[in-house]
This record gives structure tokens, sequence and C-alpha cells, in this order.
């Protein structure tokens, strides 16, 4: 799926973002896509066109419409999809009308710098820019909306704006839940929590990664000094202020050394939280560059994982397992198994095809750039 | 931010030099030993440990040395970073103060038609006015219990046979939910009946007011009608029918059974439960022999009784664990309560087994005649002319003159087993408690000599003995399901 695009920008210096039509009699305020910028003629001005062809609009004199032209293969952008047209000729999809899992983007920054962070971070100053986009953004997303995320890099280095975003998605989506994707480390800082409570609602829920109940072994893993203290803390301070947590832990080599150590700790440490989840990796961004220190088949983890997962069901915790196929756990882990692949960067492997219970399985991350070899097609039906 | 990643040991700080943060130990059988840290958390380890702990013999690369400090045993700095987290939850553990007293005792008559060898309370009288709760002292008790910090309070009706009176009672639970309009407190109603003298009328009542019945039984009727004397027949077949037609009423799960351990008891663990099973419950409380039926003062006595005490819930515990194993839902309470403190970061109040004590904290009993106590053991004292439980009177004292009296500070330094010598230095201190009223009633001071104390070697042997069955792993699925209630089918 691609969710950029490059062109020629024209009669325009500052990004737009708006809501993608192809219906030429219902473009008002919305970008429209044109086989051929001369077809333009309509009175009700779009906000943009977005052309493929190399041409400008007739009488440009007298109509000074922003436009993208000399775009390649707009297929993946589709009606009432949400994108961003910026100055310089760059397109990129901030939501996708038929996908059940969309985020808003806030910063590429990062405070953390996992081993095996799959979109690692870059350290420019984006947060004003990302803002003004997702405040746009909010505004255009359709009201029955079920969910939507925000993640970066690391939402908190936002300050305060994060609690304003929260409340801009509040007031125009009052019905949708939002995941929020966060270290927890700022949250250390009781001031934080505090001033992110006066913006939190009921619909918000925070995702923060653990890897282990032993502090440099987590630090190690995000590759920051003091992360787990930080953590420990932000997750306590969270719960002082009744806000909804799920625990999230990405399953590979280091991790789970001590994964049936860290179910306990969370249990006894952490029992106010609302979820855990256990995450085979997504083999993209710095995880073939630290191959060696993370990659184990998950079917070699499987007796660990089953230990940390009963237990947490047995103290009554709300456990599930994204990101493995079920021909990799045991059947009886499989109820916990969630279709968890985001839709646009999931799918399936030749192998599955053959699979008679391909369609319950969540299948495989398509950025991954290795899988396990042990991904084998179940041929006779087994229920 | 780039792709220079540290070395894992640039981030480990740990060297040999650690700091002991406060923790406890106990030999739990000749190989094991457990850690215990200051909010209950425990780690089975090798027989010495704690002593290569102390000498500083644990190596920083190991696994122990990990747990010793991800679970709060060690600390690399004299003061933890996450010191926060520990006293959070140490809170939770200890949050069952903040409710203060949540178990209001109504004993609403004294008057019984049972004569049960281990009673020294009840008369078989039908004089009323002498030993029924007046209605003024009704008004003044509800009010009390109004004034509880809880937002859940426990109404407990008690004899005597409380359904003698039931005019009492359902005066007190009318009045109760009256003057409850203005609190808005949740009350639980419980009436502690022998079920012999029970209706259609006072069940529909019961199931109007949502009352939870709480019934003696002593299981098969060789030892039920032995240990419980009715005056009219047999105790054992009026109970059962009580209890069938409570059921059919109320529903299955609104009726409890309560056994009193005598000597004939000690002999059948095995019968009893079965028995207990045959009849429809799903649970058990194996408790304690009372020591207040027997010669209190003699030590040697005690010891015998509670060393046979102790051979008998052994033997039943095994039995019920059997049981489970063969896929039937059977639960002990004893066990139950001492689990969840055992392996749960909640907080567990129980008024027998919790510091600080449970007399006045968590419970309270105003007795028929207007007297209030500290707990129910209390007022058996008072009846052999023991007053030294006696808090105040419900007319001649005021709520804060009761609760917070020179009677009731007169025995509150030994409400903390954290501070009572014997017990501040026990490995099991986290998962017992205390109880100064046994204490005074068998050793004639609330503190206690700890190395006679029955309280001690009974509660010492039952922890040891849960700890050693949870150190060997095999009965996790069938102990967590007793702390949290659920059945097999629920759990996964």
């Amino acid at each position: 799926m691609k969710l950029s695009f490059k062109g020629q920008a024209n009669n325009f210096f500052q990004p737009i973002v708006g809501k993608v039509t192809r219906d030429i009699d219902n473009a008002k305020n919305k970008i429209l896509i044109l086989d051929d910028l001369t077809e333009f003629k309509s009175l009700d001005n779009p906000l943009a066109l977005l052309s493929a062809k190399e041409n400008k609009i007739p009488n440009t004199n007298e109509i000074q419409i922003p436009t993208i032209f000399n775009l390649v293969d707009l297929n993946d952008l589709k009606n009432d999809d949400i994108a961003v047209l910026n100055p310089n000729g760059n397109i990129r999809t901030l939501f996708q009308a038929e996908s059940l899992h969309n985020s808003l983007f806030v910063t590429d920054r990062c405070n953390s710098n996992c081993l095996m962070c799959s979109q690692p971070p870059k350290n420019r100053e984006d947060i004003p820019y990302f803002y003004s986009i997702n405040s746009k953004l909010v505004k255009l997303l359709p009201k029955e909306l079920e969910a939507i995320g925000i993640t970066g890099g690391e939402p908190t280095l936002m300050g305060e704006k994060l609690g304003m975003l929260i409340s801009q998605i509040k007031d125009e989506l009052p019905d949708t839940d939002l995941q929020i994707l966060t270290n927890g480390r700022a949250f250390a800082w009781q001031n934080y929590t505090k001033l992110i409570s006066s913006y939190y609602n009921d619909n918000v829920i925070f995702a923060v990664p653990l890897y282990s109940d032993y502090y440099s072994h987590h630090d190690y893993i995000v590759q920051a000094e003091d992360a787990f203290n930080q953590t420990l803390l932000g997750l306590h301070n969270m719960a002082r202020y009744n806000f909804k947590i799920e625990i999230r832990i990405v399953l590979h080599k280091q991790s789970i050394e001590r994964l049936y150590e860290l179910s306990k700790f969370i249990y006894q440490t952490l029992p106010f939280v609302d979820h855990i989840a256990f995450m085979g990796l997504e083999y993209t961004g710095y995880t073939p560059f630290n191959h060696d220190l993370l990659w184990i088949d998950p079917v070699e983890y499987q007796a660990e994982l089953q230990k940390s997962v009963t237990y947490l069901k047995q103290n009554l915790m709300n456990v599930s397992i994204y990101n493995l196929q079920l021909c990799l756990l045991p059947s009886d882990l499989w109820k916990y198994s969630k279709k968890s692949i985001s839709d646009w960067k999931q799918s399936y492997l030749d192998e599955c095809n053959k699979c008679t219970i391909r369609d319950d399985c969540g299948g495989v991350f398509e950025t991954s750039k290795i899988y396990s070899k042990n991904i084998k097609a179940f041929e006779s039906s087994i229920y | 931010m780039s792709r220079k990643f540290k070395e894992s040991s640039y981030y480990q700080k740990g060297n040999t030099n650690y700091y002991l943060l406060p923790f406890k130990f106990h030999k739990i059988n000749d190989l094991t030993e457990v850690l215990v840290n200051e909010v209950g958390e425990y780690l089975f380890v090798d027989n010495g440990t704690a002593n290569r702990i102390i000498n500083r013999e644990i190596e920083f690369e190991s696994n122990l040395y990990k747990d010793l400090i991800s679970n709060f045993f060690i600390s690399e700095k004299p003061i933890p970073d996450l010191i926060d987290i520990i006293s959070n939850k140490y809170r939770s553990k200890k949050s069952f103060i903040n409710e203060f007293t949540s178990l209001h005792i109504f004993v609403v008559s004294l008057r019984c038609d049972h004569t049960c060898h281990y009673c020294q309370v009840s008369r078989v009288s039908e004089d009323q006015n002498k030993y029924d709760m007046s209605k003024s002292d009704i008004d003044i008790a509800i009010s009390h219990m109004l004034r509880s910090k809880s937002d859940h309070v426990t109404m407990e009706f008690q004899g005597g046979e409380p359904l003698l009176a039931f005019d009492k009672i359902k005066y007190g639970v009318d009045k109760a939910k009256e003057l409850n309009k203005k609190y808005n407190k949740e009350i639980t109603f419980v009436i502690c009946t022998n079920l012999v003298s029970v209706t259609k009328e006072i069940l529909n009542f019961c199931k109007e007011h949502n009352i939870l019945i709480s019934t003696s039984y002593d299981g098969p009727q060789y030892i039920h009608d032995k240990n419980r004397l009715y005056t009219k027949g047999s105790s054992h077949k009026k109970v059962l029918k009580g209890i069938d037609l409570s059921r059919k009423i109320l529903g299955h799960d609104r009726v409890s059974a309560l056994m009193t351990t005598t000597n004939l008891t000690l002999d059948y663990p095995l019968e009893i439960i079965d028995d207990y099973y045959k009849n429809g419950f799903r649970n058990i409380f194996l408790r304690p022999i009372s020591p207040y039926g027997f010669a209190l003062k003699s030590p040697k006595k005690n010891k015998y009784v509670t060393e046979k005490f102790l051979e008998f819930y052994k033997k039943g515990l095994m039995h019920i664990i059997d049981m489970n194993k063969k896929g039937i839902y059977f639960s002990e309470d004893y066990a139950t309560i001492i689990l969840k403190k055992i392996l749960t970061p909640f907080p567990v109040g129980y008024v027998d087994l919790q510091s600080p004590a449970g007399a006045i904290n968590s419970v309270i009993v105003y007795n028929y005649d207007g007297y209030v106590y500290a707990t129910d053991e209390s007022r058996m004292l008072a009846e052999t002319g023991d007053y030294s439980f006696r808090l105040g009177h419900l007319k001649k004292n005021s709520y804060d003159e009761i609760f917070f009296g020179k009677n009731a500070s007169k025995f509150a330094y030994s409400f903390a087993n954290e501070s009572l010598p014997g017990c501040s230095e026990c490995g099991l201190q986290a998962y017992c408690g205390a109880d100064p009223v046994f204490h005074h009633a068998s050793q004639g001071d609330v503190i206690g000599h700890r190395p006679s104390s029955g309280y001690c070697q009974k509660n010492m042997e039952i922890i040891r003995f849960i700890l050693e069955l949870i150190s060997k792993e095999e009965y996790d699925t069938i102990f967590r399901s007793w702390v949290y209630k659920t059945s097999f089918s629920e759990k996964n």
C-alpha cells in the first residue's frame, strides 16, 4: 500500500489537508483528482487539484487553485481518504477511509532508541508542523469512526499539545476510542501527568511498552538510561489519575529472557493495567541491523509465552497475543490471538493460501524482511 | 538518534556492594526457604540464601540478583529509585485499614433453643425483655455503623438465636435502610442462624432485603447432633431442612455454613468435608478450635489441642486438594484467605488474621444489653466475668468514647504484629495477624508469649504448610481458582 506520493506543486505555500474525491460535481472543499486538469471547469471551487498529467489549469489568471501535477500512480489514494499536500510537492495519506487502523502521526522524535524500533526516530523539530496538520485532520474525520490512534515517535514530547490534541479529538469525535502509543517516561513527572489528566477522558487508553522486570535489561532494550524507572513511576502516576493502560511486550531474544518474571512483576506491581499485549516482532526498521541480538524463531519461545499468558489469565488479567501466526502458537493460546496487523501492512505468504484457517489468522507483516521458517499451512480442516 | 547502540553492560549499574531492603525469611523445609519482602512478595530459594544475600555473596550477573532487585529485596542505592512504587504497594496491601470498622455485629437476642456445649453465652429463656436488644439500642448502634468510613458495611445479626427475635431483625433492617438514605452506603445484611425456626415468611423478608443466611453446620449427624444440642430433637435434620428451604427461596449461593471445631470434630476431617460436599456446599471453613471453651490458662493442653487441630487441618486440606485434582471445585476458606495474602497484591482484611488486629479496626459487637465489645470473643469473655474488652455502653458512651476511648486505647499498642515481640522478625509476619483478645484469654496479656502461643503455633504451621504447597507449583491452578472464586472452566 502506497501512502506517499511526489509531484510538482503550484499555487500554494502552506500545507493543505483535505478529503480526496474523484467526483467533479461534489468537489467543494475537497482535494479533487482529475485525469486531465484541462477538464476542470467547476465553479464549486475544490480545495486543491491533483493530476497525473503534466499540464496546468487553463485560465490560471482567474483561479489560483493549489495544484500538484505530474503525479504517478494515485490508485492507492482512495475517495474519502484524507491527505496532506505539501508545497514541495509531497503528498502523504493521513487517513484511509477503508482501514480500521488509522493513527495520527505526531512526531518523528523519540527519547528512546529501541533496538527493534520499526520506525526509527529522527531528530528534527517537527512537532508544530504535525500538530497543525493533525488539528485540521481531526475536523475532517468521519464522526462514526470507531477507533483512532496517536503515534510517533514519542507523543509526550509534544508536551501540553498532546492534551490539546486529546481534547480536539474528544470534541470532534465524542464516541471514538483513542489509543496513544507512548513509552510513558514523561509521566514520571507528576505535574505532567496532572496536566494531561486535565484533558483526559475515558475514551483514551495509553499503550506502554515494558520489556523486563529488571531495570538495566529494559534500559538496554530501549537504549535509554533510567527509562525503566521513569516508565514504572509513570505508570503509577497514570494509575493515580485513573488513566486506562495497556502494557505492550514485543517478543524477541532479549525480552524472552525474563518474560515469565516480567509477567509476575506486571501482576504484582501493575495490577491496575487494563490489558497486556504480547506482540510478535515486525522485522523492519532497526531490527534487521540488530538481527543477531533480536531474532529468535517464535516457535522457540512458545513455552515461555504459554507460561506467562497462563499465569496472567489465572490472575484474571486481560491478555492478547498480537502479530503471531496461528501455526506458530500452541492451539490453547489461539483464543488470545488477535488479528492485529494494520491492514495496510498485512499480508499472507504463499504457504498461507493452502491453509484452511487462513481467514482466522492475522497473517504476517508485509513490511517484514524475514519470517519464521515454521509458518506452515493447516491443510486439512482442524475444527 | 542513530544506529549506534550501546552494550548491555553500559546500563548495568550493579556490583556486589548492594544495599539490603527490609525483608524477612523463613525455612519452609529441608531444602527451601522463603524470602518475604516488606509488601508480602515472596521468593523461594535454597536454604542458606538469606545468609548469602546478607554477606554480599550474590553475583550481580546471576538471575537471583535480578530477581532480588526487581522484587525489592535489595537495592543498588541506599534509597531505591522506585521507593514510591514500594510505598504504593504497601499502601494498597494495607488499605483495608482505610475502611475502619466495617463489620457490625448486632446480638439481637441471647435467647436460644440450642444448648451447645461449646457456647458460653446463650440462654434458654422466654424473657424477652431481659435478653433481647432494645429498639433504642438498635437505633444508636445503627447510627454508629453508618458513621463508619467504609462505603460498604456489613450488618450481621447474631445471637443466641436471632430468629427468636425476628421482630428486632425486621426493625433493624428497616431502620438501617431508612437512616442510610442520608449516607448511601452499601449495606450487606447477614443473619447467623441455626435455621431451626426459619419460616417462609422470614425467608421472603430476607429475599426482599437481599439478606444472606449464615448457618451453623458441623457435618454428619453423629457429629452435628453431639456438638449442637437441640432441646426438641435432631438439630441436624432441622438445619438441613432449613438450608434446603433457604436455598429454594433465596438462591443457592445466598446460604453459607460455618463449622465449629470441637474435640470430636478433629477425628473426622474427611467425613465432614464429604458431607459438606454431599449437601451442596462448595466450600468449607476448617476453623481453628476455639480456646474459649478450654482450660484457657493451661499451655500444655493448648499445645496438644493445637497439634491435633493442625493434623486435622492438613488432612482436610489435602483431601480438598485431591477433590480439586479430580475436577471437583471445592475450596477451604482459611487457606483461601492466606493464599490471597501470599499470591495477590490486594488488601486482605480478615478479622482473625490481620495487622492491625481486627478488633475495633474491622469489627465491633453491640451486645443484647447495650454494651459494646471489641470482638465476638470479647463478649464471650464477658460472660465468664472478664470485661477487659468491653468498650462502653450504647446509651452511656459516645461514638468517640467507644471507638477511640480509654478502654480501646488500653490495648491498641498490641494491634500491630510488626511491633510485637516474636512477630516483628518473623518471616511469615506479612501473611499473619495480631489477636490481643486471644492472647489475653489464653496467656493473660494482650501481647502474649510467642513460643507458647496457640495462635502463633497454629498460624505459623498453616502458613508454612501452604507456602510449601505453593512452592511445588503443581497446585497453582487450584489455588488461583480459590482466590478468585473461579471455576476451572472460567479460567481459560
